[in-house]
């Protein structure tokens, strides 16, 4: 059936005549395709679901202080999500200090993906010692005038 | 189409998607999955315990489905035991299988319900108005002395107090609340209270 060094081309003829048996084989309805309707109806077998049924374990006057706290944790789940959601946890770290922090921080990162000239440049701006000169005297001018080109002096 | 086959009466929450459900009577337990049950471990086959939660096929229960179980480290199940946990399979196809522990692999209250107490069986629509958010038998009965529940909603509750003696009246009053009106309820209650 699966015949080795079959051309790609009888291949396909041989899987044509396949599809044409098997469909004239396949009965298929003649009536129209009738719109799958979407059925708005879940059907659910639990009580759970419906009535908002309290955890099934309790403890009362102290029987049981695990159980007892088990209690309000399981009942606040169900009472007090939405509560939960808009309160925020108490920072650490207050957001005037997050702010300047992040001031520095974006200018020190910055730093790391300049360019080699940039950072050359950068540099000697912040300090007033001399780098070392690898092109020649050409580079101070341009130091300057960081991006301007300058021809070079005969 | 919908078609109904119990008899009871028909409940409407129009919160969420809207549910409607009939609220029936019944005594017979059918599992169902997320149901929180007290089972009673019947047999240990291997690795598996049996359990016996009220339905028509025992529940198998994996002993590494409790927190903190390893290969090594197994639980203590004996058999005669009560377990607390709830449904992962329960179809009318397949033997119902339940765990003790929830999705994210705390037990959160469920495993092995400890010595002593009584277990004893209810109708399931006196479990849903126990279990209901502000249940009034409950609140009434906290105040009486202190003791632990745990209800099932296969019908089944266990209750421990301090002596036999208070754990049997808090039996009787859950047995009875059934076919009492509150006002009833109440003075029975303050009998009790009284005494």
């Amino acid at each position: 059936f699966m015949q080795r060094g079959l051309d790609s081309q009888t291949k396909k003829q041989l899987e044509e005549e396949e599809k044409k048996i098997i469909s004239e084989e396949h009965w298929y309805l003649d009536v129209p395709d009738l719109k799958e309707k979407e059925s708005c109806i879940i059907e659910e077998r639990s009580f759970l679901r419906c009535e908002d049924l309290v955890y099934g374990r309790m403890s009362f006057k102290g029987f049981n202080p695990e159980i007892e706290k088990l209690m309000i944790q399981m009942n606040s789940k169900y009472k007090e999500e939405e509560i939960e959601e808009d309160d925020k946890m108490e920072a650490d770290v207050s957001d005037e200090e997050m702010a300047r922090r992040y001031e520095t921080l974006v200018g020190t990162i910055g730093k790391k993906f300049l360019r080699k000239r940039d950072q050359r440049v950068l540099k000697d701006d912040d300090e007033d010692k001399e780098d070392e000169v690898e092109e020649g005297n050409n580079t101070r001018p341009s130091k300057r005038a960081k991006k301007m080109f300058l021809k070079p002096q005969d | 189409g919908l078609l109904v086959t119990a008899c009871g009466l028909l409940r409407h929450r129009p919160g969420g998607g809207g549910a409607f459900w009939v609220d029936s009577q019944q005594k017979r337990y059918v599992p169902v999955k997320g149901d929180h049950v007290i089972g009673i471990v019947t047999a240990k086959a291997g690795d598996v315990f049996r359990l016996d939660v009220g339905g028509s096929e025992p529940a198998s229960l994996s002993y590494l489905a409790f927190e903190g179980a390893t290969k090594r480290n197994r639980p203590n199940v004996q058999v005669g035991d009560l377990i607390y946990g709830q449904f992962v399979v329960a179809n009318k196809d397949m033997e119902p299988e339940m765990v003790c522990i929830d999705s994210s692999g705390k037990s959160s209250g469920m495993g092995i319900i400890g010595q002593d107490g009584f277990l004893f069986k209810v109708s399931l629509g006196l479990i849903r108005k126990l279990l209901a958010p502000k249940c009034e038998i409950i609140q009434e009965l906290s105040q009486l002395y202190p003791f632990e529940l745990v209800i099932g909603m296969n019908g089944r509750i266990w209750v421990k107090a301090k002596t036999i003696q208070q754990t049997l009246i808090i039996v009787n009053i859950l047995e009875a609340c059934e076919y009492m009106t509150a006002e009833q309820r109440k003075q029975a209650l303050a009998k009790l209270s009284g005494n």
